[in-house]
Order: structure tokens, then sequence, then C-alpha cells
């Protein structure tokens, strides 16, 4: 055994140094576990100063001690490695080390073990903890907001199937995936209109825009069967026929009466709220923002200057402000510019607000992604005799936006984190929620446990569909 | 087609809106902007109360954004950076523990954490009475932070030391880089920066007269259960609740850009400088964190423009902001929305763009200069 220099460890003395680094650092690690989960102070007899510092000394001296490189032994090299490189970084480990062993008790006390869980009222939140009750009395509210309690198996009802609805796609055979794009674009989102309108809302069967979704799929089904040459003419007066001979001659106000559903009563948006609300303007919003940002991001790359200009000065409009202000545009300039006798709900209103909003970001994302294509790809299009339209949806497009998914999915991300904004206009989401039933006389004081719950909730929301998109990225990667 | 569509439906527009405001017997002007205004404002950084003009709620208003937003981005940039760094870190522990945070504190709404920060942290602190001095000094209590004054004598004569060592610091600055670009020398223009800093302000106190006292916050009783803080100055609780969610907010973007940043400077480029014998500081110094700038600072810029958009949420906990005091307040007194709301869109979108411009002449002023 050769001389021991404490100043230097190193090799030749590994196992003296390894045990005496180890115990130093098993010894500074109890000493602050016993501290945190027993309350233990193990060094009480030292001042006060020093007793505080005494864990960080010997835990540091340990790690010097056992930072022997290429000891030959695979756990310590390991730690080294990762933990333990330098001075500086055996410091930093030692206080994470030390943050966390100090933070767990108290964290898990809170939530846990000295938290309430029974109960229906506030009596029983007497001790330190959190006071689940709270959230468990209140959360129907939190969940559907004002929705009268007796009618909430219609949000449910609804939730399920569009969710079984919206799976369809996992589950299609290969003669049908070409029609997926279709029946995501454009029926899935229709057929959830229809669920709100008619389930969550319990709208009238027959109402103005009946007339025209009819008369509108009766034309274009018609329309297979009329030769191509006509085929401008007809659009131009069929479907405006069709809508005046359904409103006053087929359907008139008498058979409306009778149509209407029984059971289902009317439930105005003003009542809705909770999470399920911020699912409902988040789904919409989506499936809008994409297809108008879509549009502008090709009007920002379009040949005719004025298509240009109008898209850059929407896109910068937008971008340039902020989304609460746009709301209050909504809420209170917006009726300003109708006549006064043409009423949009509040909740519609709401979606194409951010609709709008969230689509200038989508478009300055996308426009990326069109900017990375080489331009080989687009002469080659060209090359081939394609138009405009064939080359952007054949060729062009679905290369541009397997490039943005991450930038897509962080716009969408940012729009779930945005709705809770729509207090400005007096709609309750789960935040709003929130907020309400903090100021109720009966449960003052819970603040903290309401909020702690819908960041759990949204911090799930928006992590799930952050992994979603790098599947997704990981999915459609492709070598170029 | 396009422009008579485009021609038509603003036509419409102004149509709708003139009918309405007719038959709300509201007319269009700005002429509202001088008038008293006779409301008040809680937290002002000029004079103002109600016998001001709405002009002056305005500015009041604008005042107060802008303040929010520069405190939360300088937080921002020191944390995110720090994070950035982080989550490069060889520490296993580091790394993990910033990337927590970064998915933490990204994944959850602003609101959210602007509500949490003032109606369940904030809430927690002490009453005035209650509590401890920190440094002797300052105090945190559920009304704000209150932190001491400084009263100056001759303070025109300090600012202009400071200014005149920040002048010299360019000039000599811009000598070494021409010695060192001519001649090869290299100067300590670090140390000698230092040093002038503090040299010029130290001899202002010492010939020109200047003394520095402070004002400390001291607690007074209204009434027997009242009491508050007289002196200093005090920093209201939305102020601190909102600069530090903005802040804590923002930084995982910024965080994340730094990160993106330095990882896209190739492995070459450091391996290249480590073989020419640079050390590891001078190889970050000179080599990595000038490419990597490059690539950091268009999307942080992106994310102090969403910083300044944000602080609008203030409106949601009573900060009086631009959002709050103007589109707020005054909208219901005057009920002139078309006007007020054009405004303080006007406002953000004046706002954004000069922040994007000051951005692009940085970044200009960075970028490759090909030769």
């Amino acid at each position: 055994m050769s001389k021991i220099n404490f100043l230097k460890p190193d090799k030749s003395n590994l196992y003296t140094f390894l045990y005496l680094g180890s115990f130093l650092f098993f010894i500074s690690i109890l000493d602050v576990l016993l501290n945190s989960f027993f309350s233990l102070n193990i060094t009480g007899f030292l001042p006060s100063f020093l007793s505080f510092l005494l864990p960080l000394i010997l835990g540091f001296v340990g790690l010097y001690f056992i930072r022997i490189e290429l000891s030959g032994i695979k756990q310590l090299d390991l730690l080294n490695k990762n933990i333990n490189t330098n001075n500086f970084n055996a410091i930093l480990s030692l206080l994470i080390i030390f943050i966390i062993l100090k933070s767990i008790p108290p964290i898990l006390s809170w939530f846990f073990i000295d938290a309430s869980f029974a109960g229906n009222s506030k009596d029983v939140c007497t001790g330190s903890g959190a006071c689940w009750t709270y959230i468990k009395v209140w959360m129907r509210r939190f969940m559907y907001g004002m929705y009268p309690n007796g009618e909430q198996w219609r949000i449910n009802l609804s939730f399920i199937a569009l969710a079984l609805l919206g799976s369809v796609g996992y589950f299609a055979t290969d003669k049908f995936k070409k029609y997926l794009t279709l029946y995501y674009v454009v029926i899935y989102p229709f057929i959830a209109f229809l669920f709100i309108f008619f389930f969550i809302s319990g709208g009238p069967v027959f109402f103005d825009f009946s007339y025209g979704i009819i008369a509108a799929i009766l034309s274009i089904i018609i329309g297979f069967f009329i030769p191509s040459k006509f085929k401008f003419y007809y659009f131009l007066i069929v479907p405006l026929g069709l809508y005046i001979l359904l409103k006053y001659f087929i359907f008139y106000e008498e058979l409306i009466e009778l149509g209407k559903l029984d059971g289902l009563n009317w439930v105005e948006t003003g009542a809705w709220g909770g999470l399920s609300l911020t699912f409902i303007i988040s789904f919409f919003c989506l499936i809008f923002c994409f297809p108008i940002g879509m549009a502008f991001a090709l009007g920002r790359r379009s040949g005719f200057p004025l298509v240009r200009y109008i898209s850059i000065g929407f896109i910068e409009f937008w971008r340039g402000v902020p989304l609460i202000t746009v709301l209050f545009m909504s809420a209170v300039m917006f009726p300003m510019f109708l006549p006064a006798d043409f009423f949009i709900d509040k909740l519609v209103r709401c979606i194409i607000a951010i609709s709008l909003f969230e689509a200038a970001y989508v478009a300055e994302v996308i426009r990326g992604g069109l900017q990375a294509l080489p331009r080989g790809q687009y002469e080659a299009a060209k090359s081939l005799g394609m138009g405009y339209w064939r080359m952007h949806i054949f060729v062009i497009l679905p290369q541009a936006l397997k490039l943005v998914i991450p930038g897509i999915a962080n716009t969408f991300l940012a729009l779930v984190k945005d709705t809770p904004l729509i207090f400005v206009v007096g709609l309750l989401e789960i935040v709003g929620m929130l907020n309400l039933a903090k100021t109720n006389p009966e449960w003052l004081g819970f603040a903290m446990e309401g909020y702690v719950f819908a960041a759990i909730i949204f911090w799930i929301i928006c992590y799930a569909m952050s992994k979603y998109s790098y599947n997704l990225e990981e999915k459609y990667k492709t070598d170029r | 087609m396009t422009v008579i569509a485009v021609v038509l439906v603003f036509g419409f527009f102004t149509y709708n809106a003139q009918v309405n405001m007719e038959s709300r017997g509201i007319d269009f002007g700005y002429g509202f902007l001088s008038q008293e205004s006779s409301f008040d404002v809680q937290f002002s950084l000029i004079e103002y109360d109600g016998s001001h003009s709405y002009f002056r709620a305005y500015l009041v208003g604008l005042l107060n954004t802008i303040l929010v937003s520069v405190i939360g981005i300088i937080l921002a940039t020191i944390l995110g950076v720090i994070v950035g760094i982080a989550r490069l870190s060889p520490n296993y522990l580091i790394n993990k523990f910033a990337a927590f945070y970064v998915e933490f504190f990204r994944n959850i709404p602003l609101l959210l954490q602007i509500f949490f920060w003032y109606f369940a942290a904030l809430r927690a602190l002490p009453l005035p009475q209650d509590a401890d001095a920190m440094f002797g000094i300052a105090f945190l209590t559920i009304k704000g932070l209150y932190v001491p004054a400084f009263i100056w004598q001759n303070f025109n004569i300090f600012f202009y030391s400071i200014l005149a060592a920040i002048i010299a610091i360019i000039v000599i600055r811009i000598q070494a880089k021409k010695l060192q670009e001519t001649q090869g020398k290299q100067t300590p223009v670090l140390l000698i920066s230092i040093g002038l800093i503090l040299i010029l302000p130290l001899l202002s106190f010492l010939i020109g007269g200047v003394r520095l006292s402070f004002e400390v916050p001291v607690l007074k009783q209204l009434a027997t259960t009242s009491f508050i803080y007289e002196g200093g100055v005090s920093l209201p609780p939305e102020l601190i609740a909102l600069a530090l969610s903005l802040s804590l907010y923002t930084a995982t973007f910024i965080a994340e850009c730094v990160r993106a940043g330095i990882q896209g400077v190739g492995k070459g480029q450091k391996e290249a400088a480590a073989s020419i014998g640079l050390t590891p500081n001078q190889v970050l110094k000179l080599v990595v964190m000038p490419q990597a700038l490059r690539i950091i600072i268009p999307p942080t810029t992106n994310q102090y423009l969403n910083l300044t958009k944000n602080s609008s949420l203030a409106a949601a906990i009573a900060y009086p902001d631009l959002v709050l005091v103007f589109a707020g307040t005054a909208l219901m007194q005057t009920g002139k929305a078309i006007e007020i709301v054009s405004i303080t869109m006007f406002t953000y979108l004046s706002l954004s763009i000069s922040i994007s411009l000051l951005m692009n002449w940085y970044n200009k002023k960075i970028a490759i200069t090909e030769k």
C-alpha cells in the first residue's frame, strides 16, 4: 500500500478512498433523510449554521474522494461520469439530491397523508393537508359547468360517441383508407357539430340552417348526374331554388313544430362550462384553424399581389395582437359591425375568434414547411403537367405538412392552453369554474386544491398531445 | 373579383356600424381621450388620479404593460439560458431536473399559473405586521413587496459618470478589437471594463458630491388590525405574481431555444476549436456561442413577443395594465368600443413590431458576414 495523499485520490489506494468517500456520502444523505422524514437532527449539538451546512460539506468531501477516473469498477465509473465529473457538478448534484429529499415529505403529506378524501362537507377538512373533498363535491361543476345535473348524460353520450367515431381510423381496412382524409376533414366535424347541436344544446330539429344543409346535400347528390358542361350554371341556381322550395313549400312552419324532438330541453351555451367546454372549444378551433391557416399560407406565397398582401396583412395582424384583445373585440366590437337583428351566439363568436387567431400561427408554420421544400419538387410537378391545385394537393402539401408536424403540434398545444381565456366573454371553462367555486362563501380557502387539480388535468392533456405528436413525427418520417 | 368582394364586405360592416351607433346614440371620434377620466388606478409609474385625462390613463396602462414585460423578459432570459444549458449538462441529475422543469411548466396554461401564484401561493404570505424583514430592509407581505427607496443627491452627476464609463468601455472595446486584428495583441478588456464601471461612479461619490441614502419602509398602524408600510417602494402582489408566472412560463420556451441553438452547432466546430488548443471556456465563448446565437435569436424574439402579448392576461388578476385600464375601465365608462379596442390592438401591434425590428437589427448584426 503506497502513501495516502488525501488531497489527491488516486487509483493505488482505491478501496481506502472508496470506503471513506462512500461512508461520508452515505452519512450526509442519511442526515438529510432523517431530518426531512422524521424531523430528527442528528447534528443538533453543533452550532445551527454548521449543522445546516454539514451534510453538504460531508457529501462534497465524500464525492471528492470517490472521484477516481478509470477505477475499473463499473458502477463507480458510471456514477462519476453521470453526477460527479468535477467539483461544481458534485455540489450541484448534492444540492438537487437534498432538495428532492427535503421536498418529498411535505408534498406527500399534503397530497395524501394529511389530506381528507371522505365526507361531503367542509367539516371533514381539518387536517393540514389538501381538502380533496372540495374537488369531490364540486366535480360536476368542474366537468360540466352550470349544465343541469339531470341532463349531463347528454354530454357524456356525445363525447363517447364522438370518441368512438374518431377512432374509426384505427380500424379502417386498406380499402377504406383513402377515404379517411375526407372523413376526418368533412364528415366527422359535421357529425360532431350535429351531436353538439342536437344533444348537448338540444336544438330544434329544423332550424334556419338545416334547410341550407339539406339543400346543399341534395344538390351535390343530384350534381353527380349533371353533365359537366352545365355544372357551373347548375350550382349557381339549383341550391338556392332547393332552399326556397324547402323553406316555403315542403317543410313550412307547422311541420317544424311537429318535428321537434321531445324530451331534450334546450340548454343555452351560457350554462355550458367546465372541462367539457374546454374540449368542445379546442375541438372546433382545431378543426377550423387548420384549413384557414393552410389557405393563408398558400395565399402568402401566391403569385397574385392582392391575395399575397391580404394574406400578409391577415397573418401579421393576428400575430401582433394578444388573444385577450381579440376576444374583447369579438365580445364588444364585433356586434357593432353586424345588423342589429342578427345575433351570433357567444360561444360561436369565441370559436371564430380563436380559430382565426390560431390560423395565423398555423399559416406561418405551414409556410415554413412550404419554404423548406426544394424548388425541384415544384418544377417536377409542373413539368408533369399538374396545375396549381393538383400540384399542391398531391405533391407539395403532403411533404410540407410532414415537415411541420412538430410546429403544428405546438400551435395546437398553445390553442388548448389558451382556452381558459374565454373568461373574458363570460364563458367559464374549468379554470373559470375554479374561480367561481373559490368565491363560494361555504368553500373559502381551497384555491390551492382547485388549481392543483386543474393543473394536473391540463398537464396530462398537453403532455399526451406532445407525446402523440412525437409519435406522428416518427411515423411519417421519410428519408429525403 | 376579389377587390369587389373585399370592398363589399367592408362596406357592409361600415354601414352596419353606422346604423348601430346611430341607434345607440354613440358618435365616432377620438375626442374622448382628452376628457377627464374620473377613475383611479391602483398602481402607476407616473402621477395619475381621476382628474387626469383618458389619454393619461392610456399612458399609465401602457407603462405598466411595458414594466411587467421588461421585468418578465429579463427574468425569463436569465432563467431560460441557465435551464437551457443545464439541459445539455453531462450531469444526469441536473439534466433531468431541467427537463422536469421544462415539461412541467410548459404544459400548464399560463392563466392557470397566474391564478395559482396570485390566489394560492402569494395569499400564503404573512400579513404586514407579521412579516419578517429580508436582510433587514425588505418586507415580503400579502400586500406586496416593500423595498427601500433610493434617495439621491446630485443624481445627474452620478448618471453622467455611469454614461461616461459606458462610452469609455465601448471605445476601449473597439480599440482592443482593432489592436487584435491589426497586431494580434490581446488586451484584458473585461478587467478594464469592470474597473471603469466601478471606479468612475465611485469617484462621483468622492468628488462630485453625490450622496445616497435609503428610505427603509416602516410599519405603521392605521387601525387596530390594519397595518401598512410607509416609505420605500412597494411592488403590488399582482405585479409579482404576473412577472413570476410570465418568466417561469416563457423561460421554458427560451430554454428549448437555447438548447436547440447549442445543439445546432456542429460537433466538428467544437472539436476543431479544442484541437487548436482552446480551453473549454474559450471554446464556449469564442466558437460555440457566436454560432449558437444565430440560431437562438429568431425563435427567442418570438418568445419575447409572446411574453409581451401574454402580459395582457394581467386583466385576470386586476393588475392595471393596458387591457384592464383602457379596454376595461375606460371602455365601460365611455362605451366607445370601436375606438378603444382599435387603439389597444394598434398599441400591441406597434409594440410587437418594434420588438421584432429591434431583434431583427441585432440578428442582422451578428449574422454571418460573408467576406
